[in-house]
């Protein structure tokens, strides 16, 4: 039993990489820009959609990819658009995107599911191939920390952050918060459906469930990472890090709890019950265990 | 320098709720003038700088800077001619950026922002200095979240990120108000030093007489929309609380209504 479950590290490390990658996404508009994106849900199953439909029809996996990336940017934006041009809130943005993307994954697909075995494409990623999947994951993830560190400390970068932190101010230094919000939203989508592309290729087929309760999964890797680095780093590059961990350490868990023999069905109602006590600790902590607060001036200090 | 035309503007117009903020205001600032504005609750002071800054669109006037006419630019566009402080000092700054990022954030109001490096090192040299001049010890904590910052300090930082690149225009909202007496009066002296050293033109409003008559070299009053009183150079610096208490009932017919503005 013991060595069943050693066994299946090596693939719960794997698909935890894969859906940490995903909520790098989901990190840039939770944390970055402080919007929750449910558009997520739809988008990562559009990049396995698009990648599965292409390698299928015969494309080259790196560009069917690449296609999927795209995908994912211009799922992103019609959010965008719908959050700030049609200034709908962000969380409804992504519900309506969300819905859209059904049909249009149904349509991408032709049917509710695509195969992809390794034994008839060329993949990068696959359950079979469990160590050049797990060097082809960490190959992505160190591109894709490396971009997004350098994206972050350039000018567009530091303005995206500073609209995340404060729209108001952003605007009266002149960035252009729609513009930015749009950015975030495209790129999050963007690396959202890449990884959905990364996930058809692991697991062998696409589905077009296949991001039901996506969000959930991606904001328990932001959490549970931040969880495990900030008292290490407040480093941006290990923080990221930090939300690749957080996804391995949440299939982990995955992992054992199926092994204790829990219902599979009850997984999902697990994870969001988990990330809804994750989600509730800052509050609670500061209405039930802050101490009071005698507000004074800083009169010492400035 | 700034030129306003026949502004007016209704908030929530045909309801009961109907409020005229501002009636056919007409001003004008030549440069280098430092205007302070005063006026009771509800007067349109803050009303005119949202106008002026683009938080929204007045119904009918033209507001023009430098000979621009920005009554129909977007608030981030406008930017590039103001520098704000606004009266909450959380407002002002990124809490979870450093010093020195919001300095560069500030930095580069109205340039297109690139690829480039968000910050440079030459830059924060730069910024130590500006930061030294302060006098708050800042200089040494350019790394530092600006949310860890006291309210003075971070409307402190705010002023330098506002007068940065020399705006056409400084716009002051109250923006010692949230601060307790000594440090309103430090963020105040630091005010001074900064608009007489770059020569910015400045609008400054203040719920203090006694501040509004000691800065600046004009003072306006506001009461219901309009500007009931408009005073500069000498006879401004003549002034007492007594005088502006004295012009207030004179043009508007009524004695001052902010218990506030009379105590401080």
């Amino acid at each position: 039993m013991f060595f069943d479950w050693l066994g299946a590290l090596p693939g719960a490390s794997a698909q935890g990489m894969v859906w940490g990658i995903m909520a790098i996404g989901v990190y840039l508009t939770y944390r970055i820009l402080d919007l929750a994106d449910l558009t997520v849900d739809g988008s990562i199953c559009t990049g396995g959609a698009v990648c599965a439909v292409l390698v299928t029809n015969g494309v080259n996996v790196w560009l069917a990819m690449l296609a999927a990336l795209a995908a994912g940017l211009l799922a992103g934006l019609i959010t965008g658009i719908l959050h700030t041009f049609m200034g709908i809130p962000a969380i409804l943005a992504g519900i309506l995107t969300q819905l859209m993307l059904w049909s249009i994954n149904l349509k991408i697909m032709g049917k509710a599911n695509i195969a992809l075995p390794i034994r008839k494409y060329e993949l990068l990623l696959a359950q079979i191939k469990i160590v050049q999947s797990i060097l082809v994951l960490l190959a992505v993830v160190a591109v894709l920390i490396a971009v997004l560190y350098w994206y972050f400390g350039t000018e567009l970068g530091t303005s995206l952050r500073a609209t995340g932190n404060n729209q108001n101010m952003s605007r009266a230094q002149g960035i252009n918060t729609d513009f930015t919000k749009i950015l975030g939203l495209v790129l999050s989508n963007g690396i959202v459906a890449f990884a959905g592309a990364l996930l058809a290729q692991y697991q062998g087929f696409a589905d077009i469930n296949m991001g039901r309760g996506a969000i959930v999964i991606g904001l328990a890797a932001v959490i549970i990472g931040e969880a495990v680095v900030s008292r290490i780093s407040q480093n941006f590059a290990v923080r990221l890090c930090g939300v690749i961990i957080g996804g391995v350490i949440y299939y982990y868990v995955y992992q054992t709890v199926i092994f204790l023999g829990l219902d599979a069905d009850l997984l999902k109602m697990l994870s969001a019950l988990v990330v809804a006590i994750f989600l509730a600790a800052p509050y609670w902590k500061k209405k039930y265990f802050s101490k009071p607060h005698h507000a004074k001036g800083g009169e010492d200090h400035a | 320098m700034l030129e306003i035309k026949n502004l007016t503007k209704t908030f929530n117009p045909g309801t009961v709720n109907e409020k005229v903020a501002l009636r056919d205001i007409s001003l004008t600032l030549k440069d280098g003038d430092f205007v302070t504005v005063i006026g009771g609750n509800g007067a349109g002071k803050s009303t005119l700088l949202n106008a002026i800054s683009g938080v929204w669109k007045p119904d009918c006037g033209h507001i023009i800077i430098d000979g621009v006419d920005i009554t129909a630019m977007p608030e981030y566009k406008r930017a590039k001619f103001l520098g704000r402080v606004f009266q909450d000092p959380m407002m002002g700054t990124a809490a979870d950026m450093q010093i020195d990022e919001n300095l560069a954030l500030a930095k580069r109001r109205g340039q297109r922002r690139g690829l480039a490096w968000g910050i440079r090192a030459a830059e924060r040299a730069e910024y130590r200095k500006l930061l030294a001049d302060l006098d708050l010890g800042l200089e040494s904590r350019l790394t530092s979240k600006v949310g860890l910052l006291s309210g003075g300090q971070r409307q402190a930082v705010t002023l330098l990120m506002a007068s940065l690149n020399q705006p056409k225009l400084l716009l002051l909202d109250e923006h010692t108000a949230a601060l307790d007496p000594k440090t309103a009066a430090k963020v105040l002296e630091i005010t001074d030093r900064i608009v007489t050293d770059a020569r910015l033109t400045t609008l400054m409003i203040t719920h203090n007489m006694k501040d509004a008559i000691a800065h600046g070299n004009r003072l306006i009053m506001m009461h219901e929309g309009r500007i009931i009183v408009d005073v500069e150079g000498e006879e401004k610096q003549k002034l007492t609380v007594e005088d502006l208490l004295g012009l207030f009932s004179r043009a508007s017919g009524k004695e001052f209504a902010s218990d506030r503005a009379m105590l401080s």
